[in-house]
This record gives structure tokens, C-alpha cells and sequence, in this order.
């Protein structure tokens, strides 16, 4: 259980982040953090007590294995978190270059 | 036609690669290629509309058969409902395309835009047609990291703003996804819908499923912008490329968000009523607040956003009073209304939205502002764009005898039925003020005397821009037929059977 306690302590941490911090890059480390901690679930939610890695050996029957599916699924969520995080930051740079700083407070052409 | 649902992914992602790689060297590859390819998604889904007889066809990715009735393999099911929203991703895909040919000329790298449009249409064909969750998830992401790119295209203070804000939250909610499917995993330890359907009907809803549901509801909320939501959708949708903000209003909203929230809901859990009651007052709220936050605005753009937080908020709330119908199992003739009004209004939508998206791009492509106090008396200079925009303010308004008058009435009608008096009132509230909206539109953009500027100068938009803008204006008169019988049991009814009748999906996938 505790385990994901700790979990959804970490996604709190990201999320306490997004909410307070203006520097966009900090920002978007916290997304990063949530995005991790989600990761951390999914990868817990497949494990077996007493498991091993899911390779199968037909000389051994009695081993029990670990559920593969959520490591695949977190792979290829990991892709993705990799592919966000990469447009967020490139968009990060391009709003420096055009403000000459990092602050969300003064990037604030849009309202309404 | 099993053998064909692939080609609706496999197509536009291979044109999108395509187009990277030879749009270098052959000059004026990607404006003929994405307008044809889409063309061509365009008349395969319509014949698949045409030729479906209420089944659900199923594509098992792999060829792997299920054993012991359990699916392995990854689905593709294409049945009545994702085909009608597989009609629409295509069709205005096709007339954006061929507009921005003409609009996207002033931009550099057209390359990169037409590929993110068809990388995005491939992310939102395979939303629709996917039968499995998290491979749901994976091209709902393709779909929307594609479109913050296109959201930031013209990379100005704002769109790069715009398109931040959008991503934070965006980002936000694919967590919220991503966490709800993990915790449905735990429980059914399966990610194929159908699978996951049987398993919760054969087992009493708990506060967990609760849970699932609540998170769900967030995360494509989230995605589909309602109303406590909404913030991301009046700046995103206003800084893109016109042609990209008639694709998100259009489509995109719809496609990853209503189209799950309404597939989950009906095909996978058993409804409770409390829920159902939820999703209503969510799409009532949205109706109203989107257009109050509407009237004031004085950029074109950013009022046709906030009408389509408004417009969804019908098509959310004339679903959840089917749900919440279908949940008490009562009256079921009119829970199908609801749910046809419901599908009715959201291709309308599409349509009507598109059109006003690129008249407003056509207008600011010829004067270079989006401020209404800065226009008038364009339609002299303009007929065209001033009279497709007329049917579309008129259509989106309620007025007949265009589309959106008969999906309003239909779910108007609904709402008497089931005895939601009060959100039949507000219905009719908000559709006078959407009339009174888009009648400031027109006044001031077309027909006042301008102050600012001299006028004669303007001139009329160049072809391709008026033939996607006519063809939507056609389109919004002739899909008012789909409001008489006989022709709405062919093209809703297969749609609407599916959603009342969850155990056909359930059957076609398991049983085979």
C-alpha cells in the first residue's frame, strides 16, 4: 500500500508545482514529475509479489512471472512523455527568444 | 469491407511521411497530394456510410484470434457511430486542405503543415476507430502533440502562448487519462473495450468504478473543453492557421473528446443515474457560460470559439439526457431522440463551424485584422464569403431552414419529452443569444460603413478558398435532410442502435 501512497505523493509534488511555480521551465519539470508518477503506477499495478521478469522458460512451470502488458504500455508512454516534453520546451525557447524571459506573469498577451 | 478499416490510418500516415521526404524535392508535392489522399478518405468513408447495414466490422491488427474468448489482439471496429465521425474528420479535412492552398502560401515550411494535418487526421481516425484503450490513448496523443504544433504555426507572441497554455493542460489531462486506464486495467486486467464492457456487466458497479468514471470524465472534459475546462480553447483556437482552427473546432474536440466520453459511457460502463445527471448539468453549464462569455468578444476568432464551447454543450447535454433516460430505463423512443439530436447537431456542428472558421480566415487573409470594430462593408468587395457566412451565422443561429435549426429542435423536443423543462428553456435562451452574437458578426463585419480604412481596394479570395467555403455552405443546407425519415434511420440509425445496444459491440468483438 505504500508504495502508492508514495506515488500519489509524487503526483501531488508535480502538481503543487504546475500551480505555484512561474518560470516556464519549472513548469514544465512538474509536468514531468506528474508524468513520472503515473508511470511509477502503472508499473506497480503489474507486479507480483515474489515475481520474476517476464521471460518464459518451458523447463520451469512453477515460476511465477510479473505482468508484462503495463511494462509495454509504459514504453510506449514514455515515448510519448518524451515527445511532449520535447514540443513544451522547444515552445519554451520560442516564447524566450520573443519575451527575453522565462516568467509567465509577463507573458500575458492573451486574456479573456 | 473488414479489409478496409485499416487503410483509414495507414493512408494519411504514410502521406505524412511522404510528404517529409519528396515534398523537398518535387516542387508543389504536398498541395496535391493531402488534398487528393484526403479526397480520397473522403469517398471511402461515405461508401462504408452508404453500404453499412447496422453491423460493426472488425479489423484485428496481427491476425490474432481471440482464444477461449479472450481478444488478444489489438481492434479496429468500425461501426455506425465512428463511421459517421470518420465521415466528418475526412470531409472537412478535404475542404481545409484544399483551402489552405491558397492561405498557407504566405507561411513558410509548407511541408511541415501539411504533414502535421495529415499526422493529425491519421491520430483522429484511429481515436474513432480504435477498439482497445490504451491504443486509444496513443493516437489520441498523436492527434493532439500535432496539433500544438499547429497551433503554434505561425510562431507569434501569441500563438507560441497560446499553444504553451494548451499543451500545459492538454498535458494535464493526458495524465488524467493515462491514470484512469491504468486503474481499469487493475481492475479487469484487459484494455479491450469490449472485454472490459462484459466483465463490468457481469459484476456490481462499486465506488471505484465511480472513480474511473469521475477521472474519466475530467480527462476527456478536458480534451473536449467543458465548461470548467474551457480555458485553453478560446486561445488556442484563435491563434492557429484558420484552416487548423476549422479542423479543432471542427473536429478535433469532437473526435478525442465527446466521441470517447459517449463511447465509454454507453459501450463500456453501466451508467448510474447520478452520473448520467453529471454529464448533463457539465453540458448545460457549458452551453450557457460559452455563450454569455461570447457576446462580449470583439475578436471574430475568439467569439467562434466561445460559440463552440456553447454548441458542444448542446450535443453533451442532449447525450446525457439520453444516458440519464437509458439509466432509469424509461422511455426509451425518447432517449433515441435524444442521442439523434445529440449526433445530429455534432455534424452539423463541424459543418457549420468549419464554414465560419475560414470565412473568418478569408476575411483576415484580404484585411489583416480579426478585430470586428476595424471592418465593414465587406459585402460588396466579398459576396461569396459574406453569403456562405450568412447561411453559416443562420445555421449555427437555429434558424430554418438550415441544419442546425432541425438537431436544435430534436433536442429541444427531447428535452420536453424526458421533463427537463429547464433545460429546454435554457436551450431556446441560448440559441436567441447565439442569433443575436452572430447578427453583431454580421452587421459589423459585412455590412456597416467602415471608418478605418478605404474599402475598394478588396478584392474576393482566390479559388480554392471559395470552393471549400461554397461546398461547406451547400452542405449546411443539404444536411438538413438528415432530419427526415427515412433518410436519418440510414445514417443515424446504425449509430443510434449501437449506442442503445451495447451488447451487439460487446458480441461482434467476443463471439467471433
Amino acid at each position: 500500500m505504500i508504495v502508492y501512497i508514495l506515488c500519489f505523493i509524487l503526483f501531488l509534488v508535480g502538481l503543487y508545482g504546475l500551480i505555484t511555480r512561474r518560470n516556464l521551465i519549472k513548469i514544465v519539470i512538474s509536468l514531468s514529475i506528474m508524468e513520472f508518477s503515473v508511470f511509477l503506477f502503472l508499473v506497480i499495478i503489474g507486479y507480483i509479489d515474489a515475481g520474476v521478469a517476464p521471460i518464459v522458460e518451458l523447463s520451469n512451470q512453477n515460476v511465477i512471472y510479473v505482468d508484462p502488458l503495463p511494462q509495454a504500455m509504459v514504453l510506449t508512454a514514455i515515448v510519448i512523455g518524451l515527445a511532449t516534453t520535447a514540443m513544451l520546451l522547444a515552445i519554451a525557447i520560442r516564447l524566450y527568444r520573443k519575451y527575453k524571459t522565462f516568467d509567465i506573469r509577463e507573458i500575458n498577451n492573451l486574456r479573456g | 469491407m473488414n479489409s478496409l478499416i485499416p487503410l483509414f490510418v495507414i493512408v494519411p500516415l504514410a502521406t505524412s511521411f511522404l510528404i517529409m521526404i519528396l515534398g523537398k524535392f518535387i516542387n508543389g508535392f504536398q498541395k496535391t497530394i493531402t488534398p487528393l489522399v484526403l479526397l480520397f478518405l473522403t469517398v471511402l468513408s461515405f461508401y462504408c456510410l452508404l453500404n453499412n447495414h447496422s453491423n460493426s466490422y472488425t479489423y484485428a491488427i496481427g491476425g490474432w484470434e481471440p482464444i477461449d474468448n479472450i481478444p488478444i489482439a489489438i481492434y479496429f471496429v468500425m461501426d455506425g457511430f465512428s463511421l459517421i465521425l470518420l465521415c466528418i474528420i475526412s470531409l472537412i479535412g478535404f475542404l481545409a486542405s484544399v483551402y489552405s492552398i491558397s492561405y498557407i502560401a504566405k507561411f513558410t515550411s509548407e511541408n511541415n503543415f501539411y504533414s502535421l494535418l495529415c499526422l493529425m487526421i491519421t491520430g483522429m481516425s484511429g481515436v474513432v476507430l480504435s477498439g482497445d484503450l490504451f491504443n486509444l490513448f496513443v493516437f489520441l496523443e498523436i492527434s493532439v502533440i500535432s496539433s500544438y504544433a499547429l497551433v503554434a504555426f505561425g510562431t507569434e507572441k501569441e500563438e507560441l502562448e497560446a499553444s504553451f497554455k494548451y499543451q500545459v493542460l492538454g498535458g494535464i489531462a493526458s495524465f488524467i487519462i493515462l491514470f484512469a486506464i491504468g486503474l481499469i486495467y487493475w481492475r479487469t486486467k484487459t484494455l479491450n473495450i469490449a472485454d472490459i464492457s462484459a466483465l463490468f456487466h457481469s459484476h456490481e458497479t462499486s465506488t471505484f468504478d465511480l472513480f474511473i468514471q469521475i477521472l474519466l470524465i475530467s480527462g476527456f472534459g478536458l480534451k473536449a473543453a467543458m465548461m470548467p475546462f474551457h480555458a485553453w480553447l478560446p486561445d488556442a483556437h484563435s491563434s492557429a492557421p484558420s484552416p487548423i482552427s476549422a479542423m479543432l473546432s471542427g473536429v478535433l474536440i469532437k473526435a478525442v473528446g465527446i466521441y470517447v466520453i459517449i463511447r465509454l459511457f454507453f459501450t463500456m460502463f453501466i451508467v448510474s443515474e447520478e452520473i448520467s445527471l453529471l454529464i448533463t448539468t457539465l453540458g448545460t453549464i457549458s452551453m450557457v457560460i460559452g455563450v454569455l462569455l461570447a457576446i462580449g468578444q470583439w475578436d471574430i476568432k475568439r467569439l467562434l470559439a466561445y460559440h463552440s464551447i456553447s454548441q458542444m454543450g448542446y450535443v453533451v447535454l442532449s447525450i446525457g439526457i439520453g444516458l440519464v433516460l437509458l439509466a432509469r430505463g424509461v422511455k426509451p423512443t425518447v432517449a433515441t431522440l435524444a442521442i439523434a439530436g445529440g449526433l445530429f447537431h455534432m455534424v452539423n456542428h463541424a459543418v457549420f463551424k468549419g464554414l465560419l472558421f475560414l470565412n473568418a480566415g478569408a476575411i483576415e487573409h484580404r484585411i489583416n485584422t480579426r478585430n470586428l470594430k476595424e471592418m465593414g462593408g465587406l459585402s460588396k468587395h466579398m459576396p461569396v464569403t459574406s453569403g456562405t457566412s450568412f447561411i453559416a451565422s443562420m445555421a449555427i443561429s437555429g434558424i430554418p431552414p438550415f441544419n442546425g435549426f432541425f438537431s436544435k429542435l430534436i433536442i429541444i423536443i427531447a428535452a420536453v419529452q424526458a421533463k427537463f423543462y429547464l433545460v429546454a428553456f435554457l436551450a431556446v435562451f441560448v440559441s436567441v443569444i447565439t442569433l443575436a452574437s452572430f447578427l453583431k458578426f454580421q452587421r459589423y463585419a459585412f455590412y456597416n460603413k467602415s471608418e478605418h480604412r478605404s474599402t475598394s481596394k478588396i478584392k474576393e479570395v482566390p479559388f480554392p478558398m471559395l470552393f471549400s467555403m461554397i461546398v461547406m455552405g451547400i452542405l449546411c443546407l443539404a444536411f438538413s435532410l438528415l432530419a427526415f425519415p427515412g433518410i436519418r434511420e440510414q445514417i443515424l440509425g446504425p449509430a443510434i442502435d449501437v449506442l442503445t445496444n451495447p451488447n451487439q459491440y460487446v458480441q461482434t468483438i467476443i463471439g467471433i
